[in-house]
């Protein structure tokens, strides 16, 4: 058998993205397809007072051009992903008519005979607006007397989220050690290097829309779709193509222009195609991140956690157009450790900016972030050594299933499934060589240069509910298709669930064929999204693989006069007992059960049609794992941070393919080193994006990622036959926080350079008992800080811009 | 003003209308129907529109169809030699230096230019080559040892 679980089976994507034959969205062949643009809002917050068209509609080219008040028919709130009881819920249509929230909301779409055509309408309309104040942060949403960023709403927070378990306020009151921090994570987007694109077109014959949609969820889509143009979901058929050009989150969430194209299609009985340029992209696609965290921690005099209290600013931008990512994060600050006591509080704000929900990590960065930053001050403030109080505070392999005491965003308990937590902390320490790596941190601060390490580790909800499906056939030619309603973006479904499909069936990889992302090929699905696929999918083409084993090897025996339990699979043939003289092929299986006589009784025994759909819904979520641990120099003159070392310790439990593995971990883990270092869609006080091209917001390149070095655990979950977790995530989650931590101790040696004694403990000895108590309060909320303490500087925020080094150190004084 | 141009592409000869505006890619893509050239970002950084303009690498986004007139150019589809990969498609696929495949045929003409002027010696060199295209995906490893591989196979 070629290809089987636990193999590194080549791609069979490959070939055709290497020779340029890739079907991406805008390569598809559309006979005739007219060209979309949506103009866009200039203004972070305005009334429209009136918007004409007539200029644009006598331009040369152009077909049609419409304002929402144009399509009163589909103008209806798009529903948010997730939704909350308490959620203030403002209405997100595909077009406003009245008010826009953000810049880049579409305020009238021009149909052309191609898109430069289309873009020269756009300048004839004319837009009168009525400028109104814009809220462009999560402080400035929240300060009193703050300007609404909806004016019809009572309030700028949308939604308050806590979550409690134990007495955390009792708990820091009584706690031997108390520190507090105030992290700040900014926004960052998701960058598929292909833009969204939609194009549809209308089968009057049939009553049919097929909506060909870059979207990592068509299922979702055609649902919402059915429930706006009010079109039974039979009716509407939503194809992700077979190559996507990357997703990472933004393409699992619904827009405005995938309920405008198809309608405008429908209207016009002419194919169209709207195909997002960078430039749309920068100020109209879902971003995430943004998020103040205020942090407090209690622990005794060893280091143990007693209490965590975490109060949370989360940026939800001008709509709501989903709970999942602040949901996410409340339930990720935890982490890996032991705590008692916990109360997450996040206020969910309305800004004037892009909305947000997930992208790559969703959530967890930013909890990791500020979780992982407390755990290293706690080391500083005890003498201790970073790796030694996570050690002492993680959760045992013998304490499985675990119970954190509040709720994941999939609504059950917060309960751990499996994981050797331990284990990928030293197996990361131990393959960075940590204790060389001090060695020679230490070396260099004696040379004066500004080295650091920094740690995180982290545990990540993945493979969430409800389910997902796949159909496997025998199809008329003897080959098997495996259908899943799960579309790629760039993972490798159609090899990897071969490797599922052919284990399970007991075949050759060759004979499987996959193909993902089609509503029109199965009725249920849900999509890509939160590291879920591998863990419900996968469980799926398993289930279906064996039951699919079953009807052929049935089938079989019938035709050749055995025993089911004799047949044995050769090739394409089915044998008794490996005897190629007694066996039939599955094109004759096929040809028999599938295909029969029309109006012949089936031979006896055999029954009809070979073909298995199952559906996996997982009784909760998994839990994948892991370690970072990162070598840093930073030139504390330019702010400069360069990565000596990086590396990874992943548990993602059992694993299918381990270069495909291999490849989401470090592909992830380019995407975190932008988010620590690099990445920041800059607003301006009046919600002007200022970061939106290339040239001012910087994706890395092969210049900036470091290599990785990898190892991997493989705790199985107990919660799926494969004992699969998610894996598209963990590379980006910890990085920011890992690098932190690293530039941080870094600075940390200059603490002594003014020669001031700071009262807490230098790394030579024991502290006196005086200076913990005197730090009780350092770094507090509320600002205060002694003037009179010279002390290293503090790294809190994500990115670590070379700028924000620069500042950190001149604020510590040096 | 809308003309005929005449261009080479892997060898074979073109001739259709560009109006003044159109950008090569475009041209490529929309008049002449190879796709596998990609827009990441129409402004010039990400790559994913690099192809080879007489001999030279050069971003399609930023050039003129109309400036193209006469010229030479090799696309992903004119790589594959007798209808197999040729080396560095191959190191590609070995390496797993691509996943959702849109930066791919970008990087793979950037660094077929490259090594045209000779071998890449270190990883560090290796990144030099591959730091003008964007890949969001790999994490970059895969792209650096298929570049490596190549380079050594190549001009051993
Ligand atoms: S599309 Fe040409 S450089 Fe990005
Ligand atoms: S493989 Fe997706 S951008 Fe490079």
């Amino acid at each position: 058998m070629t290809g089987t679980i636990g193999a590194s089976v080549k791609r069979r994507e490959d070939d055709r993205l290497l020779t340029g034959r890739g079907r991406y969205l805008d390569d598809l062949d559309l006979p005739d397809a007219l060209a979309i643009a949506f103009l866009r809002s200039p203004h972070a917050h305005a009334k429209i007072n009136s918007i004409d068209v007539d200029e644009a509609l006598q331009a040369p080219g152009v077909v049609a051009v419409y304002r929402g008040s144009d399509l009163m028919a589909i103008h209806k709130p798009l529903a948010p992903k997730v939704q909350h009881p308490m959620l203030k819920e403002l209405p997100r249509y595909p077009i406003p008519c009245e008010e826009v929230h953000y810049v880049g909301e579409p305020v009238a779409v021009v149909v052309a005979e191609n898109r430069y055509l289309a873009e020269d309408a756009l300048e004839l309309i004319d837009v009168d607006y009525d400028v109104l104040p814009a809220i462009s942060s999560t402080a400035a949403a929240l300060a009193e007397g703050a300007p609404l960023a909806h004016s019809d709403a009572d309030s700028n927070v949308a939604v308050t989220l806590t979550q409690r378990c134990g007495d955390a306020e009792a708990a820091l009151n009584s706690a031997p050690n108390r520190l507090s921090g105030e992290f700040r994570v900014m926004r960052g987007g998701g960058h598929s290097m292909e833009a969204r694109a939609v194009a549809a077109r209308f089968e009057p014959a049939t009553g049919q829309v097929t909506v060909w949609d870059t979207t990592q969820s068509p299922h979702y889509a055609r649902q919402q779709l059915s429930m706006i143009y009010e079109m039974a979901e039979d009716d509407i058929r939503v194809i992700a193509p077979p190559d996507v050009g990357g997703g990472f989150g933004p393409k699992a969430q619904f827009y405005g222009e995938e309920v405008v194209v198809p309608w405008v299609a429908m209207l016009l009985g002419r194919t169209v195609k709207w195909v997002e340029d960078r430039q749309e992209n920068f100020v109209s696609a879902m971003m995430e991140r943004g998020q103040t965290h205020r942090i407090e921690v209690g622990f005794d005099d060893d280091g143990k956690l007693l209490a965590v209290r975490d109060h949370i600013e989360h940026d939800q931008g001008a709509y709501c157009a989903g709970l999942q990512v602040p949901s996410i994060t409340t339930s990720t600050v935890p982490g890996p450790y032991k705590i008692p006591n916990i109360h997450t509080e996040l206020y969910a704000c309305y800004t004037n900016m892009v909305p947000t929900s997930s992208v790559r990590g969703a959530g967890r960065p930013q909890a990791v972030f500020a979780m992982e930053r407390m755990m290293d001050r706690i080391a500083e403030h005890l003498d201790l050594d970073p790796a030694e109080v996570r050690r002492r505070n993680l959760i045992q392999a013998d304490e499985f299933p675990y119970r954190v005491g509040i709720t994941f965003r999939d609504g059950s308990p917060l309960t751990y499934d499996s994981g050797d937590f331990p284990a990928l902390l030293e197996g990361t320490l131990d393959k960075l060589d940590y204790e060389r790596c001090k060695r020679e941190r230490d070396q260099a601060r004696a040379e004066g240069r500004h080295v650091g390490i920094g740690i995180a580790v982290y545990v990540e909800g993945c493979g969430l509910g409800p389910y997902e499906g796949a159909k496997l056939r025998l199809d008329n030619r003897g080959k098997i298709l495996v259908t899943l309603a799960a579309a790629g973006q760039g993972q490798g479904y159609e090899t990897v669930y071969a490797q599922i499909a052919a284990e399970a069936i007991g075949v050759d990889m060759d004979l499987i064929e996959v193909v993902t992302g089609d509503t029109g090929r199965i009725p249920f699905g849900q999509g890509t999204f939160a590291s879920r696929i591998t863990a419900t999918a996968g469980p799926a083409v398993y289930n279906a693989g064996h039951q699919l084993r079953e009807r052929l090897k049935d089938t079989a025996a019938h035709l050749l006069g055995c025993a089911p339990g004799d047949i044995e699979f050769d090739g394409d043939r089915a044998t008794f007992a490996g005897d190629a003289e007694k066996s039939v092929s599955l094109q004759e299986i096929a040809r028999v059960a599938n295909i029969g006589k029309h109006g012949i009784t089936l031979p006896k025994g055999i029954k009809p049609a070979i073909e298995v759909s199952s559906y996996f819904a997982p009784e909760r979520a998994a839990y994948a794992s892991g370690a970072h641990a990162a070598v840093v120099e930073v030139d504390p003159d330019t702010g400069g941070v360069k990565v000596l070392k990086y590396v990874i310790g992943h548990d993602c439990g059992n694993v299918i393919n381990p270069r495909l593995v291999d490849g989401q971990v470090i592909g992830g883990f380019a995407h975190g080193i932008g988010n620590a270092l690099y990445e920041e869609p800059v607003y301006d006080a009046e919600g002007q994006p200022q970061a939106a091209s290339y040239l001012d917001y910087t994706l890395v390149s092969a210049a900036e990622v470091p290599r990785v070095e990898l190892f991997h655990l493989h705790t199985p979950s107990p919660l799926n036959p494969l004992g699969a977790k998610g894996a598209g995530e963990g590379g980006t989650i910890p990085a920011p926080a890992a690098i932190a931590n690293a530039v941080e101790d870094a600075l940390r040696s200059i603490r002594h350079r003014g020669g001031v004694e700071d009262g807490r403990p230098d790394h030579s000895g024991k502290q006196p008992p005086g200076g913990r108590a005197r730090h009780r309060l350092e770094g507090d909320a509320d600002g205060a800080r002694s003037a009179t303490i010279q002390r290293s500087p503090r790294i809190d925020y994500a990115p670590v811009t070379p700028h924000r080094v620069a500042t950190a150190v001149r604020e510590a004084g040096h | 003003m809308t003309d005929n141009i005449t261009v080479t592409v892997n060898g074979k000869q073109h001739t259709a209308t560009a109006d003044d505006r159109l950008t090569l890619a475009d041209f490529l893509r929309e008049k002449l129907r190879l796709t596998g050239t990609h827009l990441g970002c129409e402004h010039g950084v990400c790559g994913a529109c690099t192809i080879i303009v007489d001999g030279s690498a050069v971003r399609s986004c930023l050039m003129l169809a109309r400036q193209a007139d006469g010229a030479e150019l090799e696309t992903v589809e004119g790589l594959a030699e007798g209808g197999k990969l040729n080396r560095l498609q191959q190191a590609f696929k070995d390496n797993y230096a691509l996943q959702c495949g849109f930066c791919t045929p970008g990087f793979l003409m950037s660094v077929t230019a490259a090594l045209r002027e000779g071998p890449v010696r270190d990883e560090d060199e290796a990144r030099d080559v591959l730091s003008g295209n964007i890949c969001r995906c790999t994490g970059y490893q895969g792209l650096v040892d298929a570049v490596l591989e190549t380079s050594k196979e190549m001009h051993s």
